[in-house]
């Protein structure tokens, strides 16, 4: 039944979208002011669509908890021996089930929008939600058309093909949604951009609004792609934490985009200027998470998250992808010049450093896509290339140096306007750090270009991070501020991990016969036994080995190479050794024919300090939405007192109360 | 300066930087991109000593050797003809490295005609063929990764 139940719930789940759909647009045929008969069945729309989403993927995964093997996608992607947390996790391990997770929590998101956001004029509402009931609906075609998840099979399966061994891992419980949610919520963002942009509305009260959606989404893709390199990193057992597949740089282009959008829409709000600017970088974020939905889904490239590859569902989002971004281009197109000029700025103000800096992340942003089509490009003339860090490291870092130093002197400045020699000493202390620390490790010994500039700038910018709160009573400072301190001092800190992973990494690859020891760094590793192993769906090789810094108490350690046998396939499991200042990274491989195993051990100094950095950033982020919530919670009380306390004086007969 | 003509310069700055970032990466990609090489093309044409590209074919029966530093292995990749490059690549072999199997190696030919591989993909399941060795003698595999599931990188 319950697939059945799933499958109706999302038909009539988008039978709403088109109810949705098609009322919010009436609400543009109101007036100003007035609300148009057919349009009050928008916010009921979404809300109740919401709840049919949701049901129906909850039905998914509960076939997936208990294993259903009549369900095609059960069968061919769950096994009942597997522990219950991967039956679950598994739920979204493949296809179909993603895209109902994604449809799920854009459904929500509209939902929620629908139900809770009052402060909009009911025209911008209207619009938006047309416009988010439209990429509702594409998506909802896309899932029942051609990828439905509640297919019976003919006949049940007598057993289940099993997951993806490399999936069978806590991450999927975490990457996948979180990113997913990250990419929803941008389409929120759209939404309202559209609205906004189509009734005139584009202001500092929408940006108000949409705000806490650009940051909760930035937070989410950042906490997303921070647990999918830590992922990849102990998973895939090759000691790299970033590889620029095209599938992490699907996820890395909408994070720069949002990043951008993130910004400019605070700039929007506090002074009302980068009117056009938000609204196409609002354009720009949506349509990189629909490409990167369109990369990953489509099966236009191999790798662990291509789960399957059919030219029909690559050919569907493609035409998706094609209408929404090309539609929403032209609309842009259309009305960008109704939108009235805003307030000016000068180039040496906080506006000016956030502009450069927004161009600065387009520019990346350019650099990423294109490396990243580049081969599927080549491939259709029959040239096969792959693009790799040589490409993307020095390219990028092009743009990024400007834009960390920038960054650092940015929330220094004044609004509007200020003047540069003001700020001599710091800018004198930025420069200084910067120069200082590269002498300084250059002094020790030959590194590569760019970790050297990594390892200055992530001086300077720890410093300059603090600068904003100097001369400031720190319990006064408000949430929203520290949350910034937080978050560009958490991108210090990851910078300072990945330029010293970069510079000073060791790596010792040896064939040790069991009792032989091999020395990396202050390390010395010794191999004491091997011996097999069997876990619930894998038999395994386990390497012991006796891991001792400078001569202390060893730590043992306990690198493996696993086989699957459903489906079977083999994986390298990593063993971590983590310290303070870096980790040891432990892979075994294969026996030598003399019986000599390999062993391949990395140290990585500060390696960790990579995803502490990420943490930090989306905890700066969770602290700016707390700060704005507060502000405006503090904000609705206070007029709430204020109209009760004249409705008060109005009943008592008194003279009016003064203006708030 | 008039707000017009403030919001055109910021548009032609935005430009400008983004047409940087355009060229700049056609540029280096240009430079960067790594090929991809079948045998039969290595031993026709063969990439500059040292250039980073990619060389994918069939593992020869018989030709996998360990060296005594029980790490470094050689092999000779072939591919639809005779041709047959020696390679050699110290590291931890992938799980499914077997003769007779389909490999990518990336790496650069070195001076003495030897393809000095930095990384080895291999087959990783039997669902999975690099993409670059579809249709290569192998398309029941690629015809199964296209029915079923996973790839792997």
């Amino acid at each position: 039944m319950t697939a059945e139940i799933g499958l109706a719930a999302l038909w009539l789940a988008a039978a709403l979208a088109v109810l949705q759909m098609v009322s919010g647009a009436f609400a543009l045929r109101a007036a100003e002011g007035e609300v148009n008969a057919l349009a009050i069945y928008a916010r009921p729309a979404a809300v109740v669509q919401a709840f049919l989403a949701v049901l129906a993927f909850i039905m998914l995964l509960y076939a997936f908890a208990t294993t259903d093997l009549s369900i095609k996608l059960v069968a061919s992607n769950s096994h009942s021996m597997k522990p219950m947390l991967y039956k679950l996790t598994g739920t979204w391990g493949n296809h179909e089930g993603s895209m109902l997770l994604w449809v799920g929590v854009l459904a929500l998101s509209g939902g929620l929008l629908a139900g809770f956001e009052k402060r909009l004029p009911e025209r911008t509402m209207g619009a938006t939600l047309a416009v988010q009931g439209f990429v509702a609906l594409g998506f909802y075609a896309f899932l029942l058309l051609s990828s439905n998840p509640f297919e019976r099979l003919p006949v049940p399966a007598a057993e289940g093909i099993g997951l993806n061994p490399l999936l069978q891992d806590i991450g999927l419980a975490i990457h996948p949604p979180t990113l997913y949610a990250g990419y929803v919520g941008l389409s929120v963002a759209f939404s309202l951009a559209m609205g906004a942009l189509l009734t005139n509305q584009v202001n500092p009260a929408f940006a108000r609004v949409l705000r806490p959606w650009v940051l909760g989404a930035w937070v989410l893709l950042t906490f997303g792609i921070t647990a999918g390199s830590y992922w990849a990193y102990y998973e895939l057992g090759w000691g790299g934490w970033w590889f620029w597949d095209p599938v992490e740089n699907a996820s890395l282009m909408p994070w720069l985009a949002a990043t951008a959008l993130m910004h400019s829409v605070s700039v929007l709000a506090a002074r009302d200027a980068l009117r056009t600017w938000t609204i196409m970088l609002g354009v720009l974020a949506f349509s990189m998470s629909m490409l990167g939905t369109f990369l990953v889904r489509s099966g236009v490239l191999t790798s662990v998250h291509a789960f399957a590859v059919d030219p029909e569902r690559g050919a569907f989002i493609l035409g998706l992808l094609l209408l929404y971004i090309g539609g929403a281009f032209t609309i842009f197109a259309l009305r960008a010049g109704a939108v009235a000029e805003g307030k000016r700025f000068a180039v040496a103000s906080r506006e000016g450093a956030l502009v450069f800096n927004n161009v600065m992340l387009s520019a990346i942003l350019a650099i990423v896509l294109l490396g990243t089509l580049y081969p599927l490009l080549t491939e259709a003339f029959d040239v096969r290339v792959s693009v790799g860090p040589p490409y993307f490291n020095p390219a990028s870092a092009i743009f990024a140096v400007p834009m960390f130093l920038v960054m650092a002197v940015g929330p220094l400045l004044r609004w509007k306007s200020d003047k540069p020699a003001r700020l001599q000493i710091e800018l004198g202390l930025i420069a200084a750090l910067v120069i200082g620390t590269i002498v300084l490790v250059s002094f020790f010994g030959q590194f590569p270009l760019l970790p050297l500039l990594g390892l200055g700038l992530a001086a300077a910018l720890a410093v300059a991070a603090f600068m904003p709160l100097r001369g400031r009573k720190l319990w006064r400072v408000p949430v929203a501020t520290w949350g910034m301190v937080l978050a560009h001092f958490g991108v210090a800190v990851s910078l300072f991990g990945m330029a010293c992973e970069g510079a000073f990494s060791q790596e010792r690859l040896a064939a040790v016969a069991p009792g032989g020891t091999e020395q990396i760094g202050d390390f010395s590793v010794t191999l004491q036994s091997v011996t097999p192993v069997a876990g619930p769906n894998w038999t395994a090789i386990e390497a012991r080995l006796a891991i001792s810094e400078s001569g202390g108490e060893p730590v043992i350690l306990y690198p493996q190479a696993r086989s699957f046998w459903s489906p079977p396939m083999s994986t390298s499991e990593s063993a971590l050794l983590t310290r303070w200042d870096g980790q040891l990274y432990a892979v075994i491989g294969n026996q030598a024919e003399d019986g000599r195993w390999q062993i391949r051990v990395w140290w990585k100094p500060f390696v960790t300090f990579i995803w502490y950095g990420g943490l930090l950033i989306a905890l700066g982020g969770v602290l700016a939405i707390a700060g704005r919530v507060k502000v405006d919670v503090k904000r609705r009380t206070a007029s709430t007192k204020g109209a009760e306390r004249r409705a008060d004086l109005e009943a008592l007969g008194a003279s009016p109360a003064p203006a708030e | 300066m008039k707000a017009k003509q403030q919001r055109l310069i910021l548009v032609i700055i935005a430009l400008l930087a983004i047409v940087g970032a355009g060229l700049l990466a056609a540029w280096s990609l240009r430079n960067q991109a790594n090929y991809f090489y079948l045998p039969e093309q290595m031993a026709s044409e063969p990439p500059e000593v040292g250039q980073a590209v990619r060389l994918g074919g069939m593992v020869k029966a018989g030709s996998i050797q360990t060296m005594p530093d029980g790490v470094t292995v050689n092999f000779m990749v072939t591919g639809n003809t005779a041709d047959a490059i020696p390679v050699r690549y110290s590291g931890i072999l992938p799980d499914l490295f077997v003769e007779n199997s389909g490999v990518v190696a990336e790496g650069s030919l070195g001076p003495d005609g030897v393809f000095v591989a930095t990384n080895l993909l291999a087959k990783h399941d039997e669902n999975y063929v690099p993409k670059e060795l579809e249709g290569m003698g192998t398309e029941q595999a690629a015809k199964m990764a296209a029915e079923t599931t996973v790839g792997l990188k």
